[in-house]
C-alpha cells in the first residue's frame, strides 16, 4: 500500500505550484484580452467602470511583461492595449465622437503608412485599432456570424464579389459619407432605395488583367496578344498561367471577366457550349496553366519576375508592372493587356450594431479623404476612387487602369458564384 | 547488484523491470535516513489527510490544462459545428447523407487519409536513421545539425510551396522531373516539413534508452537487424506511436502545402472545410466535414495511443549520456539515409537563399538591408526586424504556456492508477488533448469567433490570441515528447526517495525533473519553433500592427515586383536562422546542464 501513497506524493506540491502559475496566467491573458480587445460593448464596462480600469492595469503589466504586442507599437499611435484600455473606461462614460477607440475590421492584405494612420488620432483624437480577419471572404463571413456581437465598428475591404452577402445578411447600417460625391458614387451599390445604396460605400478598385512580359515578346519577334479572344489562338499556345477561381480572388475575377465578356452566365450546364464555357475549353485546349495561388503563378511561372519562370502571360493586375521596373529605367519589361480587365472594386461601411457608431462614421471619411486616397496605390496597390487624387508619377507612365473593364452586378456574382466555380472546375481541372 | 543481470534472463530481457538499487549511486545520496524514518510505512491520520490533498492537488493539476482546451478548443469547435447542423427543427442528420451522397465528398475522405498514412510513413523510415545518428551517436557538429534538421518544419508553407515549385517548375533545376503538380510534390513536401517532427520525438526517447537489453540480445548472438526490430524498435514504441501520430495529424490538416503545390486537383478534408467556410458559406457541409475529420483524427489517435501504451511499461531508461556512442561502422546505414536526406533537404532551402540574393539590379545583399527598413514609401507598418521580435516574444511565451500546462498534464498523465475508471479517464485525456493538432484551423478560428464573443470571454481582440492559440498547437508536442520519458521513469525511485524522507516537491525536483530534463528541453525548443513558424492560427488572428515574421513573408510575397519577393524570402532566411539559433543553444545549454545533473545516476 506505500507504494501508492508514496507515488501520489511525489507530485502534489509541484502539482500546486504549476497549477498555480497557469492559473495565473490564464486569468492575465482573460484580464489582457479583455482590456486589449477594447471593444467591450457599452452596458457591461459602464456597469463597472472601476472594474474595467483594473482590467486594464493588469493587461498593461502582462501586456510589458509577457512583451504581448502592445509594447511593440506603443509608441505609436494605433491602438495599443494600454491606450485601448482607457479608452474603454472613457467610452464607458460617453458615446462622444472624439477621444476613445474604434476598431476597424479589415482583410489581411491592408496596409497604410503609418503616419497617415497617426494623423487620424491627431485629427479626431479617436485611437484605430485595426483587426484583421482573414482574406476578404473569411472577413465577410466572419461578420456575417457575428453580426449579433460584431468584431468592430466598421469594416474595410468587402468587395464587389462578396457584397451582396453582406448586404443580405444585414451587417451594415446606412452612412452617406460627404465626400462620396468625389468618384466613390460611381460604383454605389445595393437595393433601390437611398438607404439600401449607403450601406457600402466605394474606397477603391483594381483592375484584374492579363499582363505580359514585353522582354520574352520581342525576343520572339512574336506580336503581342491583345484580347480575351487572342489569349485562345494558337500562336499563343502554352503561354498563359492563371491562378485558379477556386482558390484565388484574382483567378475569380479572370473568370468573371470572361463570364461579363463571353456571356452564358445563365446557363447552369457544364460543358453546354455556352459562351464563357466554350471559351476555356479553348484556353484549355490552348494549354493554360492554372496554379492554385496568385503568388506561385507570378513569382514562379511567369517570365517577367523574379523567378523567371516559362510563361510569359500570367493573370495579375494593372498596377504590377511599375514594379517590375529596375531603378534608374524608363521602360517597364511588362505591361498589362487592358482589354482582359475586370474591376474589384472594395468597399467600406459602418457595422449594423457598432458599439461606436459615430467614430465609425469618422473612419469611412478618413478611408476617402485625400491623404488615404492618395496612399493606397503605394500601400495596397489599387486605385483610388477619388477621381481628384492624382496617381503616383510611376503608376501615370507604367500602371494606367483599364478605360472599359469588364463588371457584373453583384446580386449575379452572389447568385451564381459557387455555381461557376464548380463548372468551371468540372470543366477545366475535371 | 547482480540481482538481475540481463545475461541471466536471456528469454526477455526488456521485460525486466529495472530495479533501482542495481543504479550505482542513489539519486537523493541520503542513505542514512532510511534508517531514521521507517515511520513512513506506517499510515498515520496525517498521511490520510496528506493523500486527500494529493489527489486534490492532481484533479486541479489536470483541471487547469482541461479547461483551457474545453474553453479554446472544445467549446468553440462545437459552436459552429453546432451552427451549421443546427436548425428550428432539431439537429440537422440528413446533411450527413446529403454530403456524403456526392461521390467527390467520399473521395475526399479517402484521399486525406491515405496522402497522411503515406506521408507519416515516408516521415517514419527517413527520420528513425536520423534519430539514431543525431540523438543516439556523438559526434561533432551535432548540435548544429539538429537544429538544422527543424529548420524546415518553422518555414511559412507558403515559402516551402514556392521552392518546392521554383524546383519543380517548367524549366526548374528539377522541371524534367515532370513533378509539378504531382502528388509526388506534395509528399515530398510533407516529409521535409516534418521529418523534424519524427527525429526530435523519436530522439528524446532514443538518447536516453538503456542499452543493456540491446547489449544482452547481441552477447546471445542476436544480429543487429534482428536486435534493432526486436529490442530496439519496441522500446521506442511510444515515440515512434507519437510521430507517427502526430505526422498524420500534421499532413491530415496541411492547408497550405496542399494548396499551393496540389492546387484545386488534390482536395482534402481541411482545403475542403476551409472552402465551404470562408469562400462557399457553406457552414451545413463544413460542419459535416469537420465531424468527419474529428472522427477520423479520434479512430487514429485512438490506435496509435494503444499502441503507444502497450508499449510504454516496457520501455527502460538510462542516464542521458549512458546510451550515446562515437559514430562505428553500425551507424553505416543511418549516415547513408541521413546524408541523402540531408542533400534532399537542402535544395529547397538553397533555392530558398539563393532567391533572396537575388535583387533587382543583380545579386547582392540589398533584401537583407531593407528588411531593417520601412519599405519604399514606408509600405511595411513595421519593419521586418520589428515583426521578428514580436514572432520570438509570442513564441517564448508560446512555449512557456505549452510547457507549463505540459508538464503539468504530463504529472498526471504519468500515472497508471490502479482503478481501471480513473486509467480509462486519463487515456481518454491523452488522445483529447492531441485533437487540436487533427482539427481545422478555420473552424476553431471562426468557432473562436462565435463562441468567445462575450465579456468576461470576449478574447477577439485580444493580444494574447495568438500564443495561446499556438501554445494549444505546441502542446501535444511537448507531452509526447515529454510524457514516454516520464512514464517509463521506474516508480522505485520515486518510493526509495520518498521514503528517505525526501518531501514531494524534492522527490520531483530530484527524480522527474532530471529524467525528464532532457526531453523537456528539447520539448521546449521544439514548443518554440513550432510557435515561431505557426502561421495558420496567427493569420486568422494577427493585428497587423504587431505582425508576426511569417505574416509579414506572407504579405510580402502577395506583392508584385522582384525587391517584394527577394525581401520575402531574405526574411524567411532570417526566420530560418532564427530558429536554428535558439534550437542549437537550447540543446547546448540542456546537454551541459543535463549532463552535469544526471551524471551521478
Amino acid at each position: 500500500m506505500q507504494n501508492r501513497s508514496s507515488r501520489h506524493r511525489s507530485g502534489r506540491r509541484a502539482a500546486a505550484g504549476l497549477a498555480a502559475t497557469t492559473a495565473l496566467l490564464t486569468v492575465l491573458a482573460g484580464c489582457g484580452s479583455d482590456a486589449a480587445g477594447g471593444q467591450t460593448p457599452g452596458p457591461a464596462a459602464g456597469a463597472d467602470s472601476s472594474a474595467a480600469t483594473t482590467a486594464g492595469g493588469g493587461s498593461t503589466g502582462a501586456g510589458s511583461s509577457a512583451g504581448s504586442s502592445s509594447a511593440a507599437t506603443g509608441s505609436a499611435a494605433t491602438g495599443s492595449a494600454a491606450t485601448g484600455s482607457a479608452a474603454t473606461g472613457s467610452a464607458a462614460t460617453g458615446g462622444a465622437a472624439t477621444g476613445g477607440t474604434v476598431t476597424l475590421v479589415t482583410h489581411d492584405s491592408f496596409n497604410m503608412d503609418k503616419k497617415v494612420l497617426a494623423k487620424f488620432q491627431t485629427d479626431t483624437g479617436i485611437t484605430l485599432k485595426i483587426l484583421a480577419q482573414g482574406d476578404a471572404g473569411a472577413m465577410v463571413n466572419k461578420l456575417v456570424l457575428t453580426k449579433d456581437a460584431p468584431l468592430g465598428d466598421v469594416v474595410f475591404g468587402i468587395d464587389n464579389t462578396f457584397a451582396s452577402r453582406a448586404l443580405d445578411a444585414g451587417v451594415l447600417q446606412p452612412y452617406a459619407p460627404p465626400a462620396a460625391h468625389n468618384g466613390a458614387d460611381k460604383y454605389s451599390i445595393g437595393g433601390g432605395s437611398s438607404d439600401d445604396q449607403n450601406r457600402l460605400t466605394a474606397v477603391d478598385y483594381g483592375d484584374v488583367c492579363v499582363n505580359v512580359d514585353h522582354t520574352w515578346f520581342a525576343n520572339k519577334k512574336l506580336a503581342e496578344p491583345k484580347t480575351y479572344e487572342d489569349l485562345a489562338k494558337p500562336e499563343y499556345k502554352d503561354l498563359l498561367v492563371v491562378p485558379s477561381p477556386a482558390t484565388s480572388s484574382p483567378g475569380l475575377a479572370f473568370l468573371l471577366g470572361t463570364i461579363a465578356h463571353f456571356g452564358g452566365g445563365d446557363s447552369t450546364d457544364a460543358g453546354d457550349g455556352s459562351g464563357w464555357q466554350q471559351y476555356w475549353t479553348a484556353l484549355k485546349t490552348n494549354g493554360v496553366k492554372v496554379t492554385a495561388g496568385w503568388e506561385d503563378a507570378y513569382s514562379v511561372d511567369f517570365s517577367g519576375s523574379s523567378g523567371k519562370g516559362a510563361r510569359p502571360l500570367v493573370l495579375s493586375y494593372a498596377s504590377s508592372p511599375p514594379f517590375e521596373v529596375k531603378p534608374g529605367e524608363t521602360k517597364a519589361p511588362t505591361g498589362a493587356l487592358l482589354d482582359t480587365c475586370f474591376r474589384q472594386v472594395e468597399y467600406t461601411g459602418v457595422l449594423a450594431g457598432a458599439a461606436n457608431p459615430e467614430r465609425a462614421k469618422k473612419v469611412v471619411d478618413f478611408l476617402l479623404s485625400k491623404e488615404f486616397q492618395a496612399a493606397m496605390p503605394d500601400q495596397m496597390y489599387v486605385y483610388p476612387v477619388d477621381d481628384d487624387v492624382a496617381l503616383p508619377k510611376n503608376w501615370q507612365q507604367f500602371a494606367p487602369a483599364a478605360k472599359d473593364p469588364a463588371s457584373l452586378p453583384a446580386d449575379q456574382i452572389a447568385a451564381h458564384r459557387d455555381q461557376w466555380i464548380q463548372t468551371w472546375t468540372d470543366l477545366v481541372e475535371g | 547488484m547482480a540481482v538481475a543481470d540481463p545475461i541471466e534472463r536471456p528469454a526477455d530481457p526488456i521485460e525486466r523491470p529495472a530495479d533501482p538499487i542495481e543504479r550505482p549511486a542513489d539519486p537523493i545520496e541520503r542513505p542514512a535516513e532510511l534508517i531514521e524514518r521507517p515511520a513512513g510505512l506506517i499510515e498515520r491520520p496525517a498521511d490520510r489527510a496528506l493523500a486527500v490533498g494529493r489527489r486534490v492537488g492532481l484533479v486541479l493539476l489536470a483541471a487547469v490544462p482541461l479547461v483551457a482546451l474545453g474553453l479554446f478548443f472544445c467549446y468553440p469547435v462545437v459552436a459552429l459545428i453546432g451552427r451549421g447542423l443546427w436548425s428550428d427543427s432539431g439537429l440537422d442528420l440528413g446533411a450527413f447523407a446529403d454530403v456524403f451522397g456526392r461521390s467527390r465528398m467520399r473521395s475526399l475522405v479517402v484521399f486525406t487519409i491515405w496522402q497522411a498514412a503515406v506521408s507519416a510513413g515516408l516521415c517514419l523510415l527517413l527520420g528513425i536513421p536520423g534519430a539514431y545518428l543525431l540523438y543516439r551517436c556523438r559526434f561533432r557538429g551535432q548540435a548544429v545539425l539538429r537544429a538544422l534538421v527543424t529548420v524546415p518544419f518553422v518555414l511559412p508553407t507558403v515559402v516551402v510551396g514556392l521552392a518546392f515549385r521554383t524546383l519543380f517548375a517548367a524549366d526548374g533545376p528539377l522541371g524534367s522531373w515532370g513533378w509539378d503538380g504531382s502528388l509526388a510534390v506534395v509528399l515530398a513536401a510533407h516529409v521535409f516539413l516534418n521529418y523534424a517532427v519524427v527525429v526530435r520525438t523519436v530522439g528524446a526517447t532514443w538518447a536516453v534508452l538503456d542499452e543493456r537489453p540491446a547489449q544482452a540480445a547481441r552477447s546471445l548472438g542476436a544480429g543487429g537487424v534482428r536486435t534493432f526490430l526486436t529490442v530496439t524498435v519496441p522500446a521506442l514504441g511510444p515515440a515512434i506511436a507519437g510521430a507517427a501520430a502526430m505526422v498524420f495529424l500534421f499532413c491530415a490538416t496541411s492547408f497550405g502545402v496542399m494548396l499551393i503545390l496540389g492546387g484545386s486537383k488534390f482536395r482534402t478534408l481541411e482545403t475542403e472545410i476551409y472552402r465551404q467556410t470562408t469562400d462557399i458559406f457553406d457552414l451545413r457541409t463544413a460542419a459535416v466535414l469537420s465531424i468527419t475529420q474529428i472522427v477520423l483524427v479520434t479512430g487514429v489517435l485512438v490506435l496509435t495511443g494503444l499502441l503507444r501504451r502497450r508499449a510504454e511499461a516496457r520501455l527502460s531508461l538510462t542516464g542521458a549520456r549512458a546510451g550515446s556512442r562515437r559514430l562505428g561502422r553500425e551507424a553505416l546505414p543511418a549516415l547513408l539515409v541521413t546524408a541523402a536526406v540531408g542533400v534532399a533537404f537542402l535544395a529547397p532551402m538553397l533555392v530558398m537563399v539563393l532567391r533572396s540574393l537575388q535583387t533587382p539590379t543583380g545579386w547582392g545583399l540589398g533584401n537583407y538591408r531593407a528588411l531593417a527598413t520601412l519599405g519604399e514609401d514606408n509600405l511595411m507598418l513595421v519593419p521586418v526586424t520589428d515583426a521578428l521580435v514580436n514572432s520570438l516574444r509570442a513564441a517564448a511565451i508560446a512555449a512557456a504556456l505549452a510547457v507549463l500546462v505540459g508538464v503539468a498534464l504530463c504529472v498526471v498523465l504519468a500515472r497508471r492508477p490502479r482503478n481501471r475508471g480513473v486509467g480509462r479517464i486519463l487515456g481518454a485525456v491523452d488522445t483529447v488533448m492531441m485533437l487540436p493538432l487533427g482539427v481545422s484551423a478555420v473552424t476553431v478560428g471562426f468557432g473562436f469567433l462565435i463562441a468567445l464573443d462575450r465579456p468576461p470571454l470576449d478574447l477577439r481582440g485580444s493580444a494574447l490570441l495568438v500564443p495561446i492559440a499556438q501554445a494549444m498547437v505546441a502542446l501535444p508536442l511537448v507531452v509526447r515528447m515529454v510524457l514516454p520519458v516520464l512514464r517509463a521513469a521506474d516508480d522505485r525511485l520515486r518510493q526509495a526517495a520518498a521514503t528517505l524522507g525526501a518531501p514531494p516537491l524534492r522527490v520531483w525536483t530530484g527524480v522527474d525533473l532530471p529524467l525528464m530534463a532532457r526531453a523537456l528541453a528539447g520539448a521546449a525548443a521544439f514548443a518554440f519553433a513550432v510557435s515561431l513558424g505557426e502561421f495558420g492560427a496567427t493569420s486568422f488572428l494577427a493585428r497587423p500592427q504587431t505582425p508576426t515574421l511569417p505574416v509579414v513573408i506572407v504579405r510580402l510575397i502577395s506583392r508584385p515586383g522582384a525587391a517584394n519577393t527577394g525581401t520575402a524570402l531574405a526574411a524567411a532566411t532570417v526566420l530560418a536562422l532564427a530558429c536554428a539559433l535558439v534550437m542549437v543553444a537550447v540543446d547546448t545549454l540542456a546537454g551541459a546542464r543535463n549532463a552535469a545533473r544526471i551524471g551521478g545516476f
